[in-house]
């Protein structure tokens, strides 16, 4: 890239705003308002104080297993034909990277005085994190969860239930992610006062995407380690993941923003917001979205419940606005294959989220021969198992 | 800023003000059937001082029950945001309307090209819940230029400092939310419509109506023993989904009833 103006740094802290570039802002009702500007103080005055960030430190080295290995994944590199490392926050407490943010934000739920975390969740990661973090701490926990992801994601329904979390369905709308997002941010507006909304990916109100991507930064920060100890002090040539509404990748490419690795973010067909590059205003922030030609937010569809999402993240739409990073979209049929091809070669069952990072990398095998790619590998497949039981027998 | 004239919208409420009444804005639904505009005509004949139109939003973060389902049905009816300025063109109704949607309709079709979309409807005013303050701008400078009023709202949560900016900024009227929480009628008034009436009308002269929460005569009486007048919203919608027209005309009437003999009365 050409440097022309002097800029911000790369990733660095959105504007007082919360914009990333034309990207973010606070678009809530005004009722909101004051609780957005509370947050971002004291997630500020938390993560500028030292006994926070050692409390975080160790719960997430001695609770939730960090740090997460990387993973040379050989006959998988070998099926492909070119380099293949895999960044294991499939191997997190509670199975995916979703833990990083939620113990973050739980310790400041705790600091803040709140007594009950409220989330919404697509595949119920998300929520059975926040629901972990709950049961940790004794606060209350109530997860809102679309009809149609509660029938897909059964067995995490049940694990927040064991956990001792309400899970409400939302019954508008599409009946899933966007709708829990919705049901969550009611809830939120009634119960501001003894509530902390737990949001679960780097979207929404300023500070959360920069919260969120911040307490995800970990993942970068560790990979970018533990690749210049594989790579000779090198950096892995493409960085990729999946995208919903964006946390696992934005915290993986934070960790190489600054170098010449290409940063590529996979997204559904049927959810690919930033695919379609049409700006719009949702969930509290600016950012592009899936709509119809008057602004009606279309309904995504894909395979994956944690995926299931017509927005994304403002620093997604930020980083492709200015090259950064590119989004590519994949469909339903070669995420499948994916989440077989790694089953099948690493002995790793994927969760379908980051098997579409996968199946990305499957179809560009020929751009990508002779490089070394770095997967972050988002959660582990358990919770999809049942599902790709009715999808393969159908097959 | 400088000051901008009074537009219709707060003309039609000041005028209520000044003859001693209080203001009454029913919210309808736009484009839920065949017969909302028949429900306006019915609103505005029996006695609102100005209506608010709902254009429905696939995405209602703000909105209850009630509205949700008013606005589901609107827009399975094939209700777009044109169908319903194309419908209030031709709808002479005698009072003045504002429109109330989420930002993403107006951004989508673009702020400057929005607000003149609604000043070639002959709609008066706007009110979107999602676009607070500190994101208010761009939209409420084209909307200034267009001589559309946009109407802010203040919630129970903001800060004493917060407030008289708010009131600055809002043309109209400015919009008392009554409770912590999303639209739809309760059981009773919550306190905080009441605190919220008292701490607006402290620092402003423009006419300050609460709403949400409001959905009853008795509610509409009680608080405007402090405020300006009320916006009615789920309670409305809710006789629009199941009753006439003729019946909807009833209930803003037996408010507009309500409302005046509360005054009359020493
Ligand atoms: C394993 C996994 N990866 C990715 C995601 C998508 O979220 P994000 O884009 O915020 O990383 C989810 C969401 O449920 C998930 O469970």
């Amino acid at each position: 890239m050409t440097d022309t103006a002097p800029q911000a740094p790369l990733m660095g802290d959105p504007s007082p705003e919360g914009r990333f570039g034309q990207f973010g802002g606070r678009f809530v009702p005004e009722t909101l308002v004051p609780a957005c500007q509370e947050l971002e103080k004291a997630f500020r005055s938390a993560w500028g104080d030292p006994e926070f960030r050692a409390e975080l430190h160790d719960l997430l080295t001695n609770y939730a297993g960090r740090p997460s290995p990387v993973t040379e994944a050989k006959r998988l590199g070998d099926e492909l034909g070119y380099r293949v490392l895999l960044k294991r926050e499939d191997l997190n407490h509670t199975g995916s990277h979703k833990i990083n943010n939620v113990l973050g934000q739980a310790l400041l739920a705790k600091r803040m005085g709140k007594t009950r975390l409220i989330a919404e969740t697509g595949a119920g990661q998300h929520g059975v994190a926040t629901a972990t973090a709950a049961a940790l701490f004794g606060m209350d926990c109530i997860v809102y969860m679309g009809e149609v992801d509660i029938k897909r994601q059964e067995l995490n329904v049940f694990r927040m239930n064991l956990l001792g979390a309400e899970v409400v369905p939302a019954m508008s709308g599409s009946r899933t992610l966007k709708d829990a997002v919705n049901e969550a941010m009611r809830d939120w507006v009634a119960k501001v006062e003894d509530s902390y909304y737990c949001l679960g990916s780097a979207m929404g109100p300023h500070p959360y995407p920069w919260m969120v991507r911040t307490f995800h930064e970990v993942i970068g920060a560790e990979a970018r380690e533990q690749c210049a100890a594989l790579l000779d002090g090198g950096v892995p040539d493409v960085v990729t993941a999946c995208v919903g509404g964006g946390s696992n990748a934005i915290g993986i490419f934070s960790g190489f923003a600054d170098t010449d690795a290409e940063l590529v973010g996979v997204e559904p067909a049927g959810g690919a917001a930033v695919g379609r590059k049409v700006p719009g205003v949702v969930h509290g922030s600016k950012s592009y979205l899936m709509q119809d030609e008057v602004g009606q937010v279309l309904e995504a569809e894909s395979i994956s419940a944690g995926l299931d999402y017509p927005g994304v993240g403002p620093e997604h739409a930020h980083l492709a606005d200015i090259g950064r990073a590119r989004y590519e979209p994949v469909t339903d049929a070669e995420v499948v294959e994916a989440f077989q091809l790694m089953s099948r070669t690493e002995g790793i069952i994927p969760a379908l989220e980051p098997a579409h990072a996968l199946a990305w990398m499957m179809r560009d095998r020929e751009a990508l021969a002779g490089k070394t790619v770095l997967l972050n590998l988002s959660g582990r497949g358990d919770k999809d198992v049942a599902q790709m039981m009715d999808v393969l027998r159908n097959d | 800023m400088t000051d901008l004239p009074v537009g219709p919208f707060e003309a039609a409420l000041r005028a209520r003000i000044d003859g001693g009444g209080k203001c009454l804005v029913p919210y309808i639904t736009g484009g839920l059937n065949d017969q909302w505009l028949d429900v306006l005509r019915a609103v505005a004949d029996a006695g609102a001082d100005a209506i608010e139109v709902g254009i429905p939003f696939s995405d209602p973060v703000m909105d209850g029950p009630t509205i949700q389902e008013a606005n589901d049905r609107a827009l399975e009816g094939g209700a777009t945001p044109q169908s319903i300025l194309n419908d209030l063109r031709n709808a002479d109704v005698g009072v003045p309307l504002a429109v109330m949607t989420y930002y993403n309709i107006a951004f989508r079709a673009g702020d400057t090209r929005f607000a003149s979309d609604l000043a070639a409807a002959g709609v008066s005013g706007a009110i979107l819940p999602d676009l607070p303050l500190e994101e208010t701008g761009p939209w409420a400078d084209a909307a200034d230029e267009a001589g559309i009023e946009t109407i802010l709202l203040a919630a129970p949560t903001a800060p004493d400092e917060r407030l008289p900016i708010i009131c600055e900024r809002s043309r109209g009227f400015v919009y008392g939310v009554g409770l912590l929480g999303i639209t739809g009628v309760r059981e009773s008034l919550a306190e905080s419509a009441m605190s919220i009436a008292g701490r607006l009308k402290a620092v402003t002269d423009k006419p300050v109506l609460v709403g949400v929460g409001v959905g009853t005569p008795e509610q509409a009486v009680q608080v405007s023993s402090v405020s300006d007048g009320v916006v009615v919203g789920s309670a409305i919608v809710n006789r629009m989904l199941n009753g006439s027209p003729e019946s909807v005309g009833e209930l803003v009437g037996e408010f507009r009833e309500a409302l005046d003999a509360a005054v009359r009365q020493p």
